[in-house]
């Protein structure tokens, strides 16, 4: 009877998901399969016809790898790293302050409002807005040079440290109340007899922070790392708004993604194809990581309890082996 | 000694607070009063308070007709709203199958879409682009709104939401009253998941509303273009003959709906933030 029913019953359960199968079917895994192929193909539009489609094997990797590719995979890198680490600095100091209790911070929610307001900004209207703001003659410059601290206008656009800082910037600005916020869970919740039992033991502010804290929150840092990573891969909005898709000065600023799209405008399907696999290569690799960290259900937080636990499992399976033996 | 060294601390986390508060604020504050002042104004250099140009502005704005941002908030606004929609419903359609049923390919169905669950779009977008143009979708709303209904991060947190606030009993009982299954859930699952729909909701129409990628790639016409799509060409356009009033009150007219929408909702917002996150 039981068995019946469901039975009965799991035809719902495939007619339910069928919808996100047959839109994720057809909207990305085709799509896919298509840049997959064409990847291997000699195919573009050149001035007015168009070459190709001819097999070509690896060619476009080859040819990738000897262009300027490296270049911007490295652009990438740099912009993603001089966001990131300020972020996730302040992001911790804000948690842990936030997450405890015996800091009484006024004005708490208020504050976590405005920090997470640059997150919900339009990724391309903020970057419109800072190129207006850092030009030669805007108002950050006026500033300056009405306050005396600069005698002649920063041109903050002319150079790779200029954009790169200004890149950052944003970046910075647009994630660190995310990334507080979401530690701030973490640590939150870490189990209040921890804590209490390391200081019954004496362990102090600092102590805590890097003894108990860090150690605790380290699988959602590891999630937080590895998905600002493939945030950091998919880097677009702000480079390409700000530097009007040229990624100047000298292309100092342009990203993968800013490689891509301009591949894709210029239908240089094939190149376009083989830039898409790496970056599907590299994306999958990191994808796999939070798949793991994200399917680890491990409520107390560090892996290597779990792994303990598992050990402990073992031995104990080994035990009875031997028991009935 | 102790209480001196946490008060000492407490001092420099204000601090540091304001600091980053005005940060987070100050660019904004210049875009409002820039929006405010007239061209000339503008030229004279930097003032700290609001001119009186604001209505002045808007109007050159909205009567502009290379950059029609009137028309392109209209465009985000159904796009967007689509999006929330479809994805929240869908989402919440496919979680409740994986999470209430029992059937072969449950397993397979859910470690699939969790090993996607931060898969780039990017990465396809080539053969996206194809698809749809071979579909006469291009330059349409259409693959704007339909792929949304497959939302792996959306689907997780619906998911995670249902373990945690939809007993299965509930179901049951509905079933022994002799409901049929997608009556359960749009009259006993739907109002259940209600806050878990309204965060994801806004989240779903903050993202669309701010994506650039895929619309710039999609969308020709200038009338069909979204926000930030427009913003793009005024970042493309010779700005330098342009009223920059103007262009301030036309990134203002960007970002402003969404930060209305932010302002009105920030506590759920913030509050939902983690729900969605790695439950530590």
């Amino acid at each position: 009877m039981n068995k019946k029913k469901s039975i009965s019953y799991a035809k719902w359960g495939y007619i339910f998901i069928l919808p996100f199968f047959i839109s994720f079917f057809i909207f990305s895994l085709i799509p896919l399969a298509d840049t997959i192929r064409l990847s291997f193909y000699e195919y573009y539009r050149a001035t007015l016809k168009i070459v190709g489609p001819n097999y070509v094997g690896f060619q476009n990797y080859k040819e990738l790898l000897s262009s300027d590719m490296l270049v911007y995979a490295k652009n990438t890198a740099i912009l993603w790293i001089i966001g990131f680490i300020p972020q996730i600095v302040i992001a911790l100091l804000l948690a842990s302050w936030f997450a405890d209790i015996r800091m009484k911070i006024r004005g708490a929610q208020v504050f976590k409002v405005i920090i997470y307001l640059p997150n919900i900004i339009m990724a391309s209207a903020f970057a419109m807005l800072f190129f207006t703001l850092f030009s030669t003659n805007g108002p950050v410059n006026s500033i300056l040079l009405q306050m005396g601290v600069v005698t002649k206008a920063i041109d903050f656009m002319g150079t790779p440290f200029g954009v790169r800082s200004l890149v950052a910037t944003m970046n910075f600005l647009m994630w660190f109340g995310n990334s507080t916020i979401m530690l701030m869970a973490a640590i939150m919740g870490i189990s209040p007899d921890v804590v209490e039992a390391a200081e019954i033991d004496g362990c102090n502010g600092y102590k805590r922070f890097f003894y108990i804290t860090l150690p605790m929150i380290r699988p959602i840092l590891t999630y937080s790392l590895i998905v600002s990573m493939i945030g950091g891969l998919q880097m677009f909005d702000v480079p390409q708004i700000l530097t009007n898709g040229q990624g100047n000065p000298d292309r100092t600023t342009m990203t993968l993604i800013m490689f891509l799209n301009k591949h894709l405008r210029a239908n240089n399907y094939g190149m376009a194809g083989a830039l898409s696999v790496y970056l599907f290569i590299v994306s999958g690799i990191l994808c796999f990581i939070v798949y793991k960290i994200t399917m680890d259900d491990d409520k107390t937080g560090t892996k290597a309890e779990e792994k303990a636990k598992k050990k402990r499992e073992k031995e104990r399976l080994k035990q009875m082996k031997k028991e009935g033996k | 000694m102790k209480t001196k060294k946490i008060n000492f601390s407490l001092i420099f986390a204000h601090v540091l607070l304001v600091i980053l508060s005005f940060m987070c604020l100050f660019f904004f504050y210049i875009l409002f009063v820039n929006a405010t002042r007239s061209h000339a104004d503008l030229q004279k250099g930097f003032a700290a308070l609001p001119g009186k140009y604001m209505i002045e502005n808007f109007i050159k704005v909205a009567n502009d007709g290379t950059i029609p941002m009137i028309k392109g908030v209209r465009n985000s606004l159904i796009i967007s709203s689509a999006c929330a929609l479809l994805c929240t419903y869908f989402s919440a359609l496919t979680a409740y199958g994986l999470y209430a049923y029992e059937f072969k390919l449950k397993k397979i169905a859910f470690t699939f879409i969790m090993a996607i669950l931060v898969m780039p779009t990017q990465v396809t977008a080539m053969g996206f682009l194809r698809l749809i143009t071979k579909l006469g979708l291009y330059n349409t709303f259409w693959p704007l709104i339909i792929p949304s209904i497959a939302s792996p991060a959306v689907f997780y947190f619906m998911y995670s939401y249902m373990q945690s606030s939809l007993p299965l009993s509930l179901v049951e009982a509905a079933r022994i009253d002799g409901a049929g299954e997608f009556r359960t859930f749009n009259t006993i699952v739907m109002p259940i998941m209600k806050p878990a729909v309204a965060v994801q909701a806004i989240f779903t129409f903050v993202g669309s509303w701010n994506n650039y990628f895929v619309p710039a790639l999609v969308l020709q016409d200038k009338g069909k273009m979204t926000v930030p799509v427009l913003i793009a060409t005024l970042r493309g356009a010779d700005f330098k003959s342009f009223d920059s009033g103007k262009i301030y009150m036309t990134i203002l007219v960007a970002i402003v709906p969404i930060v209305i929408v932010y302002v009105l909702l920030s506590k759920y917002i913030i509050a939902g933030i983690t729900l969605g996150g790695v439950k530590e």
